[in-house]
Parts: C-alpha cells; structure tokens; sequence
C-alpha cells in the first residue's frame, strides 16, 4: 500500500442555503478543494462522493455523473457513496483506498446533502430510513427517538445525567461560535439547553444536531509527491471501517456502539498509536448522548465516564483532549453526507494550525469519527502532519 | 414512507402474530424473522417460531417530533420491549403516560393500527404494547 496524504481541502459554509442548490454546493466545495491543492482539473483522475438521501430530499440520482459534469471533470470516473450519516467518510476511504493501491494518483472526494427544501416531518421520515425502515421506522421510531433510548440506558447503567448531556451542546456551540462555516456561531448555556422543547424524552431540541444544507470536499495524493502540491500535507495514517445490526433493537448493548469501538481498535492498530498520542478528535455528536458514548467507545474515557468528563471540562478546546473543534454535528450542523468529510476539512486546518480563532494549541494528530444511522456503520480515521 | 400495499402484506404474519424464526442448531430465536442464522450461517437450521407476546421494558423513550405518518399520534411512548424468548423488538406502548412506563416493566402485545396513509388510503395494522397488570 501506498501512503497517501490530503493536499487539499474545502467547504460551503453549513446551514440553510435557500439560493444554492445541491449541484452548486458541490462544486463549491469542490472548487475550494481542489484551489487549495493547487491543482489542474487534468490531473484529478477519479472522484468519490457521499450522500445519503439525494434521491428522496431533492429527486436526484446519478450523483457521481452529475458531478462529473457540473465539475467539469468528464469524462473521469465518479462513484456515489451510500452510508446513511457516516456516507461521507465512506466516500474519503474509498478515496484512500484507490490512491493507497495504486489504482489512482490524484483523487477528489465530497460529501453533499441538502435537505431544506422539505417540511421537518418529511426530512424526519427519510433520515429515518438510516434504521430499519420495517421494524423501526414504520413503528414509530425516529432518529431521536432511538438515540433516547440509548441516553436511557446510558443514565440507568452509568449515571449518566441531563446536566451532562447539555454540557456537551454547550462546548459545541462554544467552538462553533468560532467557526466561520458554523450554522450556529453562538454561545448557549446549560440552562437554556435543559429548558429547550422535548423532542424524545430524555433529548431536548438542544440536544438534537440541525437540519442542515452543506457540502465539502478534498484531494488526496500519494504522500511522496504531496509536498509538490501542498507545503502542509496531511497524511491519513489509519483509515478503519465496522458494521453492526442495522436495527438498535438487535444489539446485545445500547449503551454503546459496538462499530465504533471496533474501527477504533483496528485504527489504533493501523497507527500504531494509542489514545493518548490524539490532539483533537471530531466525533459523531448526531445527538449529545452520541459524543458522550463516542469519547468512550473511542477509548479517551472509560465507559461510563464520558458524562461526566464532559460536564467536567476535559473535552474543551484548551483540555485533554478537543473534542469537535468545528462545533460538531451540533453547531457546525449536519448536513449528513458532507458531515464526514467536513470533519476532514476541520483536522486538516487543526492540524496545518490554520483553524483561525478555534486553533488547539500544538495539534500534530487528529482522529475523526463518523457513524452511520444507530451506529450500524462507523468509520475512524487518523490524519497526521506529514510535512 | 407510505409503504406500498405488497409491502404491508407480506409482513401480515410477523406484524399480526409475531411471528418469527429460530435457529435449532445453536436454539436462537429472532423477531423479525432471519432467514440466515448470524452464528451458525450455513450449518444453521432456520424453522418458524411463533411469539407469545409478553415481555419486559428494555429502554424506552417518549416521542414529541414524530415522522410523516405519526403526526397524529403524539407524544406517545416508544419502547425497545425484551420478549420472554428472548429477542428484542421496537414498539408503541399504548395507553400508558411516560411516567407509567420503567427498564423492567411487564408488558403484553396488543392489536392495533399503526398509521394511516390518508382517508382513502391504506390502514396498516400491526403490534403494540401495553403494560401488564
Ligand atoms: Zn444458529
């Protein structure tokens, strides 16, 4: 296997884009990404994209070709990636995997969803096909709902409380305050979080991740010719991938995703590094139950123990360990297939020490965690200064 | 999602009758129904197994935002409900306030309708759950 490093990144600013569309997202993003990289078009030899619902939220299809095209990238090679919430970081491994083998040099990937153009209730249903669509969804269960069983059984085996899963939406919006691709750039308090409407008992409106419209993108280069295209390339030093039950009913434990703990395990491994040697880390914060139970299945805390590191401080930009230094999938928002590869995006700035305003001091490796539905596809990967 | 009548009608047996499957090579029950048992694979011998419908309250959850289909409905109480066979389904609680309802309730299926497409459209049936006395 090849090497492979990011020479370039970029992304829409998240939120909700009521004049841009789903192609003109995308290839803003991509267009950043691949100025960043400081590249001719000639040189991209094949793309991956990830998008979960295109089809249902705005009736398109065919996305690798539509890309291909409004990139003005044909006649290359554009593969549409499928994985529910974690579609984008599916998108970037195939990405790593075909620069990796030797099957391409220079690659494009992008994650893309837009999803304000429907009511809530409609985008509700269609995210909630992420589950078992006949034994989930057509009982009554949606994402939140589901989530909240887990925060349940999280609060009856460990403890956990709703002061704790606030203080995980409060950081977030701290470091999305900073971020100028945030959809939410402000502060909120642990009270206003534990006053919010109910959504799914115990989750609260601020404890749920948005509504979102957003893309981004990168190019990914074997790392011995990086350096001509980029001063600071990135290079991706794991890059693991687990599947569990689709339905959360199925799992022998809902206080944890048995998917992450595994492509963590299998990541470290790759690395050949231990949870210690991670600067940052953006994690799947779809819900604040999900980052709690992500910072331990992940290994930084000890299971049972991520309520209360959360609502202690250690996750903050400035502790331990930084935890979702764009705001997370709570106030960067989440746009579901761009999430995975915005979380590339933010890494890679992090880690050139160009994240302006929200910079972790003496960043030199960062873990992104991306999750699929109820935690039926994880993906972690490792990215490290490879200059 | 409106699901189509095809759909519907071939989950009949599962979602009336709880009716599932059960591997006898390593004796694992499941609801839904697997036609491929996870452990054994191919030395797995797969027959139907039918549900008695009672249980306990695994987790559960009360749900404010509901999806297209369910608008009507809420806030109604969400379970992940352990059958005494052993597997684990997602389910309505029925007639019960979410302070009602603990990990560990007994619970009982109950027969009732799901959703409704629209006025004219289709009624789809199926199982519920009630707290047992
Ligand atoms: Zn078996």
């Amino acid at each position: 296997m090849r090497r492979v490093a990011i020479i370039g990144v970029g992304q829409t600013k998240f939120g909700e884009h009521w004049s841009e569309g789903f192609r003109d997202m995308v290839t803003e993003a991509g267009a950043k990404a691949i100025e960043d990289a400081n590249i001719h078009g000639e040189e991209i030899q094949a793309g991956y994209v990830g998008t979960m619902a295109s089809g249902r939220l705005v009736g398109q299809e065919h996305i690798g070709a539509l890309l291909a095209d409004y990139m003005g990238l044909n006649p290359i090679p554009i593969t549409r990636v499928e994985g529910a919430c974690a579609s984008g970081a599916l998108a970037f491994r195939q990405g790593f995997m075909a620069v990796a083998s030797g099957m391409h040099d220079v690659v494009v990937v992008g994650g893309v969803e837009k999803m304000t153009d429907l009511d809530v209730s409609e985008v509700s249903d269609i995210l909630g096909g992420a589950g078992d669509q006949e034994w989930e969804l057509f009982l009554g269960a949606t994402f939140p709902g589901l989530y909240a069983m887990m925060a349940r059984r999280h609060m009856y085996e460990y403890g956990t409380t709703p002061e704790m899963l606030a203080s995980v939406a409060v950081k977030n919006h701290k470091n999305g305050a900073k971020n100028k691709y945030a959809q939410y750039q402000n502060e909120i308090t642990l009270e206003q979080v534990l006053k919010s409407k109910m959504i799914a008992d115990p989750l609260k409106v601020f404890d749920c991740s948005p509504i979102t419209d957003g893309a981004a993108a990168v190019v990914l280069a074997p790392l011995d010719v990086a350096n001509k295209y980029s001063e600071q390339p990135i290079e991706i030093i794991a890059s693991a991938q687990a599947s569990d039950n689709i339905a959360l009913h199925s799992r022998a434990s809902l206080s944890e995703l048995r998917a992450t703990k595994v492509a963590a395990k299998q990541a470290f491994e790759q690395a050949k590094l231990t949870t210690k040697d991670i600067d940052l880390a953006e994690v799947h914060d779809c819900f604040t139950i999900a980052e709690i139970m992500a910072i331990e299945d992940l290994g930084f805390y000890k299971k049972g123990e991520g309520g209360k590191a959360s609502l202690d401080g250690k996750t903050a930009l400035d502790a331990e360990i930084a935890v979702n230094t764009s705001g997370g999938l709570k106030a960067c928002g989440h746009p579901v297939g761009a999430t995975g590869i915005k979380q590339i995006c933010e890494l890679t700035w992090q880690l050139r020490g160009k994240a302006d305003g929200r910079q972790r001091k003496d960043a030199e490796i960062g873990l992104a965690h991306n999750v699929g539905g109820s935690g039926a596809t994880a993906v972690v990967h490792i990215l490290k200064q490879g200059w | 999602m409106r699901e189509s009548i095809p759909l519907t009608w071939r989950r009949i047996p599962e979602r009336y009758r709880l009716l599932g499957t059960q591997c006898i090579t390593c004796n694992t029950n499941f609801f839904p129904k697997r036609n491929i048992c996870p452990k054994c694979r191919r030395k797995g011998k797969i027959q139907e197994k039918q549900y008695a419908g009672k249980g306990k309250v695994y987790s559960f959850t009360e749900i404010y935002a509901a999806p297209a289909g369910f608008e009507d409905q809420v806030p109604y109480v969400l379970a992940i409900i352990e059958l005494d066979e052993g597997p684990k389904l997602t389910a309505q609680i029925v007639d019960a306030h979410i302070k009602d309802v603990a990990i560990g309730s007994r619970v009982e299926k109950v027969f009732r309708v799901i959703q409704r497409d629209d006025p004219e459209g289709l009624i789809h049936y199926g199982f519920k759950f009630k707290l047992a006395k």
